[in-house]
C-alpha cells in the first residue's frame, strides 16, 4: 500500500532512542526540578523558610527559561552542549537542552502541586515541632504525592514532545524520522507511523500516570 | 502554666497595620479548662496560636511552664512545642497516611523505636475509641471521628497543655458534646491543662472552669465560669451569657408588671448548696412581705447550680431591706433591679 524505505530495526531503533532522551532527561530534570520546585514553595513570602532573596532570583530565572521556546532554546545553547558532551549532534547532545528545557517547567508543576496541599497541615506540622526538613518530608510531600505524579506525567508528555524537535537537528528517535524521511522524503508511510507511536507513547504515559496518581490519592 | 505579661501583636502588610491583639494579660493555671471567647475576629485565634509559638509577639513575655518563650532558640522551641498538643477547626489530618499512621507522626518525628510507637498509638486510638479504624483513611471518617483523631495525635507526644482552636465549630451538638466529654477526660486522666478557643457559649459552659471574653483585641473579662455566668459586666459577656442562660424578664412580664408604691424588683442569684433550701419560703415566714417570682432560671455549670431569680418584693420598706439582708446573710446575690 505504501512505499518505504524504512526498516522495522529503525523504527525499533527510532523508539529506543525516543525513550532514552525522554527518560534520561526526565530522570536529571527531576533530580534538577523538584528540589527547585520545593526551594520556590519554602521560599516565597510566607513559607516555611521564606527567604526573600533568594526567591526572588531563582522565580524570575525560571521564567526567562520557561519563556524560550525548546527550538530555540536548543539551538541558542549549542556552545554549551558542545562544552559538555563534545559534540551537538546526536542524542546524547539532545538529552542537554532537554534537562534545561524541562527542569524549570517540572520546578513550576512540583510548586503548583505542592501549593495545593492544604496550609493547615502545614501548621499542624509546625505545632508539632517538626523542623523545616520534615515538614516537606513528612508533611508536603506525601500530601502532594498524587499530584506530584501528575505533574511528571505532564513533564513527560511535555518532554515526548521535545524530542521530536531534537530530531530536527539530528537528534535522533521517532521525531527524526519523520522528519528527514516523512517530510523531507515524503514518505507518508514513516509520518502516519511515526504519529501513531507517539500517540501510542503518550496514551502509555498518561494512563499509568493517572493510575498510579489515584493509587497514591488512595481512591 | 500559661502566662502572658502585656503582649501586643501587630501585623503590618504594605501600609496596613493592623492590632490583633492590644495588651493581654493572662494566666492559666496547671489542671485548668481555660476558656477564650469572642466573636470572629476579635484576636483569640492570634492569642491560641501564641502559646505554643505559631505567632511571635511584637510585644510583651508568653511564659509556658516556666520558660520564657522570647528567650528559647529556634531548636528550644520546637522542644517546647512537643510540650503542647494542639487541635484544629479542620482536623488537618493527613489525608495520604492512615489513622494509624497520622497519630503516630509525633513520635516519627521525634524518632522513637517502632515498638514503642506502635503500643503508643494502639492505646491513644483505645482512648478515643478507634481501635478498629487504625487502618482506615481520614476521608472514611465523620468529623467527629476526624477530631478524635486529632485529639490522639496531639496526645501522642505526652504533651502538658492541649490548645484547641475552634475544635467543635464544624461539628453537630450532638457530636460536639462527645468531643468535650472526651476532653474533660483528657484534662481528667492525663492532668493536661486545656486552653480552648470558641465562639459558642456552651462550649464554655460545658467544660471550661475558667474564661477569657475578648473583643477587638482585649480580654473584656476574666474570671471563674460560675462568675462570669452569674454576673456578667460587659456588654458582650451578657450577650454571650444569653445565649445559654435565659436571664432577663421576659418583655410580657415586664409590661403587666404594677408599679405599686410599695414594691420592689429584685435579681437574686443563688449558687451552690444555697440552691436547694427553699429561701423564697423562708424569707415569706420571716417577714411580712409578699414575693412574687417574675422570672426563675436554673442552669447546672461545672457540676454547680445556678440560680437566678426576679423577684418582685411588696411590703413596708423596712420590711424589704430586712428580707434582703436576710437573702444576703444566706449566700444569695441581690441586686435592685431599676427599670
Amino acid at each position: 500500500m505504501f512505499e518505504t524505505v524504512i526498516t522495522l530495526d529503525q523504527f525499533l531503533q527510532a523508539s529506543i532512542d525516543t525513550l532514552y532522551m525522554v527518560g534520561m532527561s526526565l530522570l536529571i530534570g527531576s533530580l534538577v526540578g523538584i528540589p527547585l520546585g520545593i526551594a520556590l514553595v519554602v521560599t516565597r513570602p510566607g513559607g516555611i523558610l521564606e527567604n526573600k532573596i533568594f526567591y526572588s532570583i531563582l522565580n524570575p530565572i525560571i521564567n526567562i527559561v520557561r519563556s524560550l521556546p525548546f527550538i530555540i532554546l536548543m539551538v541558542a545553547i549549542i556552545p554549551f552542549t558542545r562544552m559538555i558532551v563534545g559534540t551537538s549532534i546526536g542524542t546524547n547532545a539532545a538529552i542537554v537542552p532537554l534537562i534545561i528545557f524541562i527542569s524549570p517547567f517540572i520546578a513550576r508543576l512540583v510548586e503548583n502541586s505542592l501549593l495545593e496541599v492544604n496550609p493547615g497541615i502545614i501548621e499542624a506540622a509546625e505545632s508539632m515541632g517538626a523542623t523545616p526538613f520534615q515538614i516537606i518530608w513528612h508533611f508536603l510531600l506525601p500530601e502532594a504525592f498524587g499530584s506530584l505524579i501528575l505533574s511528571i506525567t505532564t513533564a513527560t508528555i511535555g518532554l515526548i514532545g521535545a524530542t521530536a524537535m531534537a530530531g530536527t537537528v539530528g537528534g535522533g528517535g521517532v521525531g527524526d524520522l519523520a522528519i528527514v524521511y516523512g517530510y523531507q522524503r515524503f514518505d507518508t508511510f514513516a509520518m502516519v507511523t511515526t504519529v501513531i507511536i507517539l500517540v501510542i507513547f503518550v496514551q502509555i504515559i498518561q494512563s499509568t500516570g493517572n493510575a498510579l496518581a489515584r493509587k497514591a490519592r488512595k481512591e | 502554666m500559661i502566662e502572658m505579661k502585656s503582649v501586643y501583636k501587630t501585623y503590618k502588610r504594605k501600609d496596613v497595620t493592623t492590632e490583633a491583639l492590644k495588651g493581654i494579660d493572662l494566666k492559666v493555671e496547671e489542671g485548668d479548662i481555660f476558656g477564650v471567647i469572642g466573636y470572629s475576629g476579635a484576636g483569640k485565634s492570634t492569642l491560641v496560636r501564641l502559646v505554643n509559638y505559631l505567632e511571635r509577639p511584637t510585644d510583651g513575655e508568653v511564659i509556658v511552664d516556666g520558660q520564657v518563650l522570647n528567650h528559647l532558640s529556634d531548636s528550644q522551641l520546637r522542644a517546647m512545642k512537643k510540650q503542647i498538643g494542639m487541635i484544629f477547626q479542620h482536623f488537618n489530618l493527613l489525608e495520604s497516611k492512615t489513622i494509624f499512621d497520622n497519630v503516630a507522626i509525633p513520635l516519627v518525628l521525634a524518632k522513637k523505636p517502632k515498638e514503642e510507637i506502635k503500643q503508643r498509638v494502639m492505646e491513644l486510638l483505645d482512648f478515643v475509641g478507634l481501635r478498629e479504624k487504625a487502618k482506615s483513611y481520614p476521608r472514611e471518617l465523620s468529623g467527629g471521628q476526624k477530631q478524635r483523631v486529632g485529639i490522639a495525635r496531639a496526645l501522642a507526644s505526652n504533651p502538658k497543655i492541649l490548645l484547641c482552636d475552634e475544635a467543635t465549630s464544624a461539628l453537630d451538638p450532638q457530636t460536639t458534646q462527645s468531643i468535650l466529654q472526651l476532653l474533660k477526660r483528657v484534662n481528667q486522666e492525663y492532668n493536661i491543662t486545656i486552653m480552648i478557643i470558641t465562639h459558642e457559649m456552651s462550649v464554655i459552659q460545658e467544660v471550661c472552669n475558667r474564661v477569657a471574653v475578648m473583643e477587638a483585641g482585649e480580654i473584656i473579662e476574666e474570671g471563674s465560669v460560675l462568675d462570669v455566668f452569674g454576673h456578667p459586666k460587659h456588654p458582650t459577656t451578657k450577650n454571650f451569657v444569653k445565649t445559654v442562660i435565659h436571664n432577663s424578664i421576659p418583655e410580657s412580664v415586664k409590661r403587666s408588671l404594677k408599679k405599686t408604691g410599695n414594691s420592689k424588683v429584685f435579681r437574686v442569684e443563688v449558687k451552690g448548696e444555697v440552691a436547694s433550701e427553699p429561701i423564697v419560703h423562708q424569707v415569706m415566714k420571716a417577714h411580712d412581705i409578699e414575693v412574687n417570682i417574675l422570672f426563675a432560671n436554673m442552669t447546672e455549670i461545672q457540676e454547680t447550680t445556678l440560680v437566678i431569680m426576679y423577684l418582685q418584693i411588696a411590703g413596708e420598706a423596712s420590711a424589704i431591706e430586712k428580707t434582703v439582708q436576710l437573702l444576703k446573710d444566706k449566700g444569695a446575690g441581690v441586686e435592685e433591679v431599676v427599670e
